[in-house]
């Protein structure tokens, strides 16, 4: 069973409290379709649980099939250094349909961050290092396509629709919570 | 009934069949000198492991092209190919497809890395490399790490439907000796 290599840290992008019941760790892409469907399905998980789950974004740009991949998760990265992540998180996927630089500068606009700040990152690959590294960490990790989701350090492997990762979610907490009493 | 019994346990023929049951196919392990052959890698011309002696490589047998996923296995392997490259390891793709098949589907995916095309006689690669599914007629999903000198350094079979990911290979790689 694949584990995730590379652990949650403060460097990471997350959501909920620091130490939740249940850590899920996303490696995704912003153009992936199948990445497009989980950004939903992620969102309904995260209102299920609260904020005893931490979920965790890690960019896993599948470039060579996807040609806005790379600027997409790095223009996520470049908002994040702001203090913006997640905003921009969303905004990519919520409009997946038309990413590439116009967009990416509409958003950045929208949050009040500088569009020509964006640009120059980007042409001077300012966050590349970090995305790579998100990457390497994923493939290190058995990442084996877009999304692929850990819990809490173990790859799931199942499906991802809601009921399938509230479940694999909640069987993790409770294999815990055995560990505990035991 | 004596030729039945050396059939039954001749697991280097790929895919045993035992009371009609098609049991998983024993990999060539870690240590085998690795089976040489020649196949098709474009419509015209070919392609012999022995050729690549002197690097490692990495012989990723695969069920079929166009698997519906986004990020596929050799999808993914097309963007881990840098660092695979790190290693100086080459990287081939290997099913029963034809050279006109593969060659439509790394032009898709933009694969930079040769596909090669176990077609005639179908599968007898894999089967050499105890990697082929007789019943179902296509490779298994397996992984083979061979060193520079053609000895086999690491194998692993992976479920037909799961993704084995890159990271036994790069751990393979990894562990070759200088």
């Amino acid at each position: 069973m694949a584990t995730l290599n590379t652990q949650v840290t403060s460097e990471d992008h997350f959501q909920g409290a620091e130490n939740g019941a249940a850590t899920l760790v996303e490696y995704g892409d912003y153009e992936c379709s199948h990445c497009g469907q989980a950004y939903g399905i992620v969102k309904r998980v995260q209102k299920h649980f609260g904020k005893g789950l931490r979920f965790v974004f890690r960019n896993f740009p599948l470039s060579q099939m996807h040609p806005h991949a790379e600027s997409a998760a790095e223009t996520a990265e470049f908002a994040g250094a702001h203090g913006k992540f997640w905003e921009m998180h969303d905004g990519l996927f919520e409009n997946q349909q038309h990413l590439g630089g116009p967009l990416y500068s509409k958003l950045a606009q929208d949050l009040s961050l500088s569009p020509a700040g964006l640009q120059q990152a980007l042409s001077e690959g300012m966050y590349k290092d970090r995305v790579r590294a998100d990457f390497s960490s994923g493939v290190r990790s058995g990442v084996n396509g877009t999304p692929t989701f850990f819990i809490n350090g173990k790859r799931h492997d199942g499906p991802f629709d809601y009921e399938s990762l509230v479940q694999a979610i909640e069987e993790a907490i409770g294999g815990q919570k055995n560990a505990i009493s035991a | 009934m004596a030729m039945e019994n050396a059939k039954l346990h001749d697991y280097t023929a790929g895919t045993a069949v035992i009371n009609g049951h098609a049991a998983p196919s024993e990999l060539l392990p870690a240590g085998t000198e690795a089976p040489d052959f020649s196949l098709h890698v474009t419509p015209d011309q070919t392609l012999s492991l022995r050729e690549l002696r002197g690097k490692p490589v990495i012989l990723a047998f695969y069920p079929a092209d166009w698997s519906p996923v986004c990020g596929d296995q050799m999808a993914l392997y097309n963007e881990v190919l840098p660092e695979f490259q790190k290693f100086g390891a080459e990287l081939l793709g290997v099913s029963v497809d034809g050279v006109w098949c593969h060659r439509a589907f790394a032009e898709a995916r933009h694969l930079h890395f040769s596909l090669l095309a176990d077609f005639e006689p179908k599968g007898a690669v894999a089967q050499s490399y105890g990697a082929y599914r007789r019943a179902d007629g296509f490779s298994e999903r397996a992984l083979f790490v061979i060193d520079k000198s053609g000895i086999i350094a690491w194998s692993y079979r992976s479920p037909v439907a799961v993704n084995p990911g890159a990271d036994g290979i790069l751990q393979a790689l990894e562990d070759l000796p200088e």
